[in-house]
């Protein structure tokens, strides 16, 4: 009721005027260049989190250094932070007084930063469960075959962690493509250059514009959607293995 | 050596992602002294932000606590058709933008809207109010206390349940009894996590609350107009308030979770 009915309306009211109208409005150059702009950064950010991510988790997870456990802790603060506190955060480092000397206010790679900020725990957190699971045993047996560190990695461990890199990868995707908070000081939200989607609709909300609102929204809702099959698609094959 | 390089880097990127920016803030607030903060953080305005912070998260808490587990039990403990179909709509707002909650509502409640005729009609304002802001906060919050529950449900079976109503109990007193106290931690938890989300929601709420200062306008809001204003110290001062309330959130995350694996 509470989630179903609201998201009916926001349907309803996009195709309201015709699916024609729907359609020139979601395909209007501003709009386009949000959306296109919205899903290379959570791309990247997706890339670069499925990196950093199992890195992380390892080096939690099979190493052993001083202040381990406050590192642990601190992967979760993304969470707990108000994204607009994050967003504020990045600016007074690497914004237009940075004492670092790097400005990265009003440009993409702003952007970029303050999304890898947001996503940065949804990886690790997938992962280090998985790894801490994983059988030593096989690891052993192959190096004492003979496999290379690299050969152990590619053939042994990344199989059984690659579910959960993956269903991490898509929540950090999701999160990427409708983030907001983080953003929207940071950005500067000029259109076509730093405006991503959800400021895109945000803007339009604020200027009454609520036909071009509603079909950007109602297309990252779609990528909402198609994400979440993939995340429970992984999750069926994660419990099938266990289940084997 | 392969080990120092892989803790470098894991250390050094949370460094330059997470903490540095972190530390810069509590820098930059006190750098021109306490002064301009301490007056922005005793700014009528700035106290009313943060005490409709706290109503909200105080509504929509309960309510998604109860809903959780309600939920929670509904998905693991009944067979029911659409059970699957329950279970990924209570994912639907993680996977969600905010805004594009913000803007569902509005189209909900809003002048044009479904009921936003019948509410205007009987003098409720639901838009630009404390009731839109309290629903789009219920609704970005949902998922958190139902996510803990239900891996937690499924773990502890439900022989003790099955033991207890053969033994007489009845629904209540097995679930007070049984159920509750197994499920207790996850509980907490998600609680925790979703507190976090009320406090923090920044989103949605703009959307629909139409940030009108003293009246709709929460921590997260005062904290943009702030900055935009161009009194940043005081941005930085609202800020360290509600990053100081993130931290507490943080440690009781860290306090909670050994707890939880341990049982």
């Amino acid at each position: 009721m509470l989630v179903v009915l609201p998201i009916a309306a926001l349907v309803w009211a996009s195709r309201a005027d015709g699916v024609g109208s729907f359609w020139s409005v979601a395909s209007s150059p501003e709009s386009v260049a949000a959306l296109k702009l919205s899903l290379g950064l959570a791309v990247l950010v997706s890339v670069v989190n499925a990196v950093f991510g199992t890195v992380i988790a390892w080096v939690l997870v099979r190493d052993e250094f001083w202040g381990k456990s406050f590192v642990n802790a601190v992967i979760d603060l993304p969470f707990a932070l108000p994204t607009i506190v994050a967003g504020l955060t990045l600016l007074a480092l690497y914004g237009p007084t940075s004492p670092v000397g790097i400005d990265i206010s009003l440009t993409r790679t702003g952007i970029f930063v303050a999304l890898l900020f947001v996503t940065l725990p949804f990886v690790v957190r997938t992962v280090q469960p998985v790894l801490l699971e994983l059988d030593r045993e096989a690891e052993e047996a192959a190096r004492s075959l003979g496999a290379g560190e690299l050969r152990v990695f590619r053939s042994i461990i990344l199989p059984g962690i690659l579910p959960g890199i993956l269903s991490g990868v898509a929540l950090a995707f999701a999160r990427a493509v409708g983030e907001i908070g983080a953003v929207v000081l940071i950005a500067g939200n000029q259109p076509f250059r730093t405006e991503v989607a959800s400021v895109f609709v945000f803007l339009h909300i604020q200027g009454g514009d609520q036909a071009g609102a509603a079909a950007v929204a109602v297309v990252m809702l779609l990528i909402s959607f198609a994400l979440l099959l993939a995340i429970g698609g992984l999750r069926y094959l994660a419990t099938r293995y266990e289940r084997a | 050596m392969r080990r120092y390089v892989l803790r470098l880097t894991a250390v050094g990127y949370l460094v330059l992602v997470l903490l540095a920016p972190l530390a810069m803030v509590f820098w930059r607030a006190f750098s021109h002294g306490g002064g301009e903060v301490w007056s922005t953080l005793s700014d009528p305005n700035t106290v009313h932000a943060f005490q409709l912070t706290v109503e909200i998260a105080a509504i929509a808490v309960p309510l998604n606590t109860f809903f959780g587990i309600v939920c929670g039990l509904l998905i693991v403990r009944r067979r029911f058709p659409g059970a699957g179909f329950v279970n990924a709509l209570v994912d639907l707002p993680l996977a969600i933008s905010p805004v594009v909650v913000g803007l569902s509502l509005f189209l909900l409640y809003g002048r044009t809207g479904w009921f936003g005729n019948w509410f205007t009609n009987h003098g409720i304002q639901i838009l630009f109010a404390f009731p839109s802001m309290v629903i789009a906060t219920v609704f970005i919050s949902l998922p958190f206390v139902c996510r803990e529950v239900v891996p937690t449900l499924r773990e502890i079976g439900d022989e003790q349940e099955q033991a207890a109503s053969t033994l007489g109990a009845n629904g209540w007193q097995t679930f007070k009894r049984i159920t509750l106290p197994s499920i207790r931690w996850a509980v907490i938890y998600g609680v925790v996590l979703t507190t976090a989300r009320c406090i923090g929601e920044y989103g949605a709420v703009a959307v629909v609350s139409g940030h009108i200062e003293g009246k709709t306008e929460t921590a997260t809001l005062r904290v943009e107009d702030a900055y935009q204003n161009f009194q940043q110290a005081g941005a930085y001062g609202i800020s360290i308030v509600l990053a100081v309330m993130s931290v507490i959130v943080l440690v009781a995350m860290t306090l909670l979770k050994p707890k939880e694996e341990a049982r």
